[in-house]
């Protein structure tokens, strides 16, 4: 299928345009970045449709047969992943036009911003190995540039401490691959899923397991390995912040475990409990302890950096719980939390914008002269804490209700339980920033600022009414492209062998 | 065997000055060793014993040839390491401009 490679393609075009155009007539840069990520986003919706009878697109790069060449395995949880990686990235372009006012050289924003976009498309779009890693370190290396953007001390010294994890868990991810290259000699991501069953429950393959799962739990600043995640978050512009919080963490990590875990490496609860039970350890680890350090947090951004670590716990959770309906949760999960946090990421720009500052206990009263920004701001907390007709609750309801299913009632009352958590820091912020009474003068912000945290409030309540529809067209798809685990090779080879 | 476990010692003698030591500069020389040892991990994987280089003509078929796909992945690597090491001097430059320091313990504007 022809439009495969314009999920990368487009982006990194584009990216090496923008430096061009920027000579030419300065707002030409936005214009296109913004028309590049609404043209992605129609690609990713057409891809959603496509993948919706043909379970498997494989997309050979250059025309080598699967073993040998690079290939592209776009299968519906492929879509799912870039349908909101473009969301995601045009609500965050469009905020950014006035966002950065205030900072020069905006071109160079906007191309690490697309070389970003492309990396994480590429990611979740590669069906090889070391590909996947070039994509990765293409997406990371442009966000350590972007959280350093403003040259602020605060901000090289998060992208610096952002930059020491993310490459020690690029690098170790590299060695994984070397081991699994030395074991399967291949690196097409089918392939391997087939070697490996011939070295199932050998030491090695435990090995190779452990070093990806500690890797890409770096990426996913699950709580062990959180330390860069409140560093860089605040210190990097907000659009920037939305995006690693909202998308980034969940498609270096998250994508990157789930799809390996459950169709490379070929694990199911039923065959491997003990890791699935590691991984609810990993996940409830980081929801308990992330969730009471941001009760302390002053600084709001900071709050939401560990708000994000500890939902990016629930993910995990959903995921650990491995049946359908927990596999279901954390998918939708990582739906509501992308929209909900770089919601709540483009409110905290708002503040900033408005005041210069990020200390909630210096903001006050801003609820009567922001209301968009307040109420943007409620309800993406809302979600986040679960409240019914809002996407957050249908998320946590079917990991709860996985829970169930799986036997494990006690994890279902504890999961409900800890949404008090998020409702208790989150009331933090609404009291501080928005209730209460002040004199402190902040103007609401700019038109495109308002339109994108509009455009994720209606998403977030329209998501949540039509929750169904959602799960028919989108979600479930994405599930059963997980659950169908080793099917996942058979798929791409036949795949190859019907068009060769 | 030893070859390769010397390759692991490499890398985690790099993980090493990375965790420990104070020094910016020092982190970055850290980041230099993990990308060699893997690099040379990926070397020695696609090594075989009296091989030529992997280049078929009509002289030498019936003979062994080493793998050339690590060699190919070593390239990407290093060329990614290039661009990850120049951003880490990059940053740690500016660091230095506005702290005149490359003692960790002294640029704690983050600390809690």
């Amino acid at each position: 299928m022809p439009f495969i490679p314009l999920f990368f393609a487009l982006p990194l075009f584009t990216a090496f345009l923008i430096p061009i155009l920027a000579k030419i007539y300065k707002p030409l840069v936005w214009i296109l970045t913004i028309l590049v990520s609404f043209i992605l986003f129609i690609v990713a919706l057409y891809g959603v449709a496509a993948t919706h009878h043909i379970p498997m697109i494989v997309y050979k790069m250059g025309n080598w047969p699967p073993p040998l060449g690079i290939v592209m395995a776009y299968d519906s949880f492929s879509a799912f992943m870039s349908l909101i990686i473009s969301i995601i990235v045009f609500t965050c372009s469009l905020f950014s036009v006035r966002f950065l006012n205030p900072y020069t050289g905006k071109w160079k924003f906007y191309t690490l911003f697309m070389l970003m976009t492309a990396g994480m498309m590429g990611m979740v779009i590669t069906g090889d190995l070391f590909n996947m890693f070039v994509f990765l370190e293409i997406a990371a290396i442009s966000s350590y540039a972007l959280v350093a953007f403003g040259l602020e001390p605060e901000q090289l010294e998060g992208s610096f401490k952002y930059m020491v994890m993310g490459e020690i868990g690029g690098l170790t991810f590299l060695l994984a691959i070397a081991f699994i290259y030395a074991k399967t000699s291949t690196l097409n991501l089918a392939d391997i899923a087939s070697s490996l069953q011939m070295v199932r429950h050998t030491t090695f393959f435990w090995t190779a397991l452990g070093i990806i799962i500690f890797a890409f739990s770096i990426k996913a600043a699950l709580v062990p390995f959180h330390s860069w995640c409140p560093d860089a978050y605040p210190a990097a512009p907000a659009p920037i912040s939305g995006l690693l919080a909202g998308i980034c963490t969940k498609v270096f990590g998250i994508y990157t475990i789930a799809r390996l875990v459950f169709n490379i490496f070929g694990l199911t609860r039923s065959s491997e409990p003990m890791f699935f039970d590691f991984l609810i350890g990993a996940g409830l680890l980081s929801i308990v302890f992330a969730g009471l350090t941001a009760l302390n947090q002053k600084d709001y951004k900071r709050l939401l950096a560990y708000s994000s670590i500890s939902q990016v716990g629930f993910i995990m959770l959903g995921f650990g719980i491995g049946n359908y309906y927990g596999v279901l949760g954390a998918i939708f999960y990582i739906l509501a939390h992308s929209f909900a946090k770089a919601l709540l990421f483009l409110t905290s720009g708002s503040v900033v914008n408005a005041t210069g500052s990020r200390d909630i206990k210096k903001l006050a009263g801003l609820g009567e002269r922001m209301p968009t920004t307040a109420w943007s701001f409620r309800i993406g907390a809302l979600s986040v804490i679960g409240l019914p007709p809002l996407v957050g609750f249908f998320a946590k309801l079917f990991i709860i209700l996985g829970a169930i299913k799986a036997g494990y009632l006690w994890l279902a009352i504890v999961t409900g339980g800890l949404s008090i958590l998020s409702l208790a820091y989150l009331l933090k912020i609404e009291n501080n920033v928005f209730m209460k009474k002040s004199k402190i003068k902040a103007k609401e912000s700019p038109f495109t600022m308002r339109v994108s945290m509009v455009f994720l409030v209606i998403l977030i309540v329209i998501v949540g009414i039509a929750f169904q529809q959602i799960i028919d067209t989108l979600i479930g798809p994405a599930t059963q492209a997980l659950l169908r685990g080793l099917e996942y090779s058979h798929l791409v080879f036949s795949y190859f062998s019907m068009n060769f | 065997m030893i070859i390769f476990a010397s390759c692991i010692i490499l890398f985690l003698i790099g993980l090493y000055a990375i965790v420990t030591k104070r020094n910016l500069i020092k982190i970055a020389i850290g980041f230099a060793l993990i990308e060699y040892s893997v690099n040379l991990l990926f070397a020695l994987i696609g090594f075989r014993r009296d091989a030529l280089a992997p280049i078929i003509t009509q002289l030498n078929v019936p003979h062994k040839f080493v793998d050339p796909i690590p060699q190919a992945l070593v390239l990407t690597a290093i060329v990614i390491a290039l661009g990850t090491t120049a951003l880490m001097l990059t940053v740690i430059l500016r660091i230095y401009n506005r702290y005149k320091t490359f003692d960790i313990a002294e640029i704690k504007k983050l600390r809690g």
